[in-house]
């Protein structure tokens, strides 16, 4: 039994340690938001956070995130209320979606460590996660904005 | 081993004691100094051909990829910029979302074309970059000796991480689809202390 701790919950799971962490997420726990892509680590849908980094869940055995912290895109705030998913919503960012998870947990990682991202941060952070359906202007945009979106919180 | 490996290393022992004997030779006839030093001489040409002979291993992709000249680790056998525009971060550690760990667990993941993986898988810090990317065997050997750029190693310290950490270690088990180094393991540990017994001497 490995003993997780999803989006602030406690869960008790019965899987083999070396199952991959995006499975036992969504099979075992039925968060779907976080999404399969290419299975080796090189398109970033699976990203979650373990310890607050954007891990590939594709390739994360479950054993690595046992008893720590692990946020998912449900997780990400109660209410989508985070600046980032105010900022993805204002400015419709995805087209089908299915990358959108996995780029909102990959940008949540770049605003913490810097909140005015430039456009070569945000390269720099974003370069791994890919989407086929070519949303990066707006990727990018919203990220700027979810920066102004969290200063705007600052000031208050 | 298959047979042409066993057969070149058979051939690089071979090459290794005959030019240490024609040194020796070479140096008590030559000068007529006393056999001692010309010994002592010889030892220390010896070491420093073993280094040119480790030098090999430095320079393949195992170890050069994340020893690269530039800010970007590099990757595969022909060592091209790593995918996905990562970036050697503050630490060394990666950038963002893109840091090393969040793909490269402990150990490789099975199957070709999969990441890699190794305890602390990481670049050397920025501050401390210790490239071997279009070093000569001469530059890096002298970077390997001075503890400003070593990482504060002293000589003994270089021996030990070369034949202890885990991640060059992993160069000798880097999973389907990556060559090894050109020499084994224990070779190569054994012809650093060849040089590192010998006084450490460096190619010009």
């Amino acid at each position: 039994m490995i003993t997780l701790q999803v989006n602030g919950r406690k869960y008790d799971v019965d899987v083999d340690p070396s199952t991959p962490l995006l499975w036992v997420l969504r099979d075992t726990l039925g968060l779907t938001g976080t999404k399969y892509g290419c299975g080796m680590a090189q398109c970033g849908a699976c990203t979650v956070h373990l310890e607050g980094e954007a891990v590939r869940s594709c390739v994360t055995p479950v054993s690595r995130a046992a008893g720590k912290k692990i946020t998912t895109i449900e997780g990400l705030s109660a209410n989508l209320s985070h600046p980032l998913q105010r900022a993805w919503i204002e400015i419709d960012v995805p087209q089908c979606g299915y990358c959108q998870s996995g780029q909102i947990m990959a940008a949540a990682v770049l605003l913490r460590e810097n909140a005015r991202p430039t456009d070569t941060d945000i390269d720099d952070a974003m370069a791994g996660n890919i989407c086929r359906c070519g949303t990066y202007p707006r990727i990018r945009r919203a990220i700027h904005r979810a920066a102004e979106l969290l200063a705007e919180r600052g000031r208050r | 081993m298959q047979r042409h490996e066993v057969k070149r290393r058979r051939r690089w022992r071979w090459v290794t004691a005959a030019s240490l004997a024609l040194a020796v030779a070479a140096v008590v006839a030559g000068t007529g100094e006393e056999p001692a030093r010309a010994a002592a001489r010889a030892e220390e040409a010896g070491a420093r051909a073993a280094f040119g002979a480790a030098y090999a291993v430095f320079m393949h992709p195992r170890c050069l990829n994340c020893h690269p000249a530039g800010e970007q680790p590099l990757q595969g056998d022909d060592s091209r910029p790593h995918a996905q525009n990562v970036q050697r971060g503050r630490t060394g550690n990666g950038k963002y979302a893109l840091k090393c760990s969040n793909c490269h667990q402990t150990a490789n993941v099975a199957g070709r074309h999969m990441p890699p993986g190794a305890p602390n898988w990481h670049l050397p810090p920025p501050g401390m970059p210790m490239v071997f990317e279009g070093k000569t065997a001469g530059e890096l050997c002298r970077q390997f000796k001075d503890p400003a750029e070593n990482g504060g190693k002293t000589i003994a310290g270089v021996i030990h991480h070369i034949e202890e950490d885990p991640l060059v270690l992993w160069g000798w088990s880097p999973g389907e689809g990556r060559t090894p180094p050109p020499l084994s393991r224990a070779e190569f540990v054994a012809k650093m202390k060849q040089w590192a017994d010998g006084g450490a001497p460096c190619p010009e």
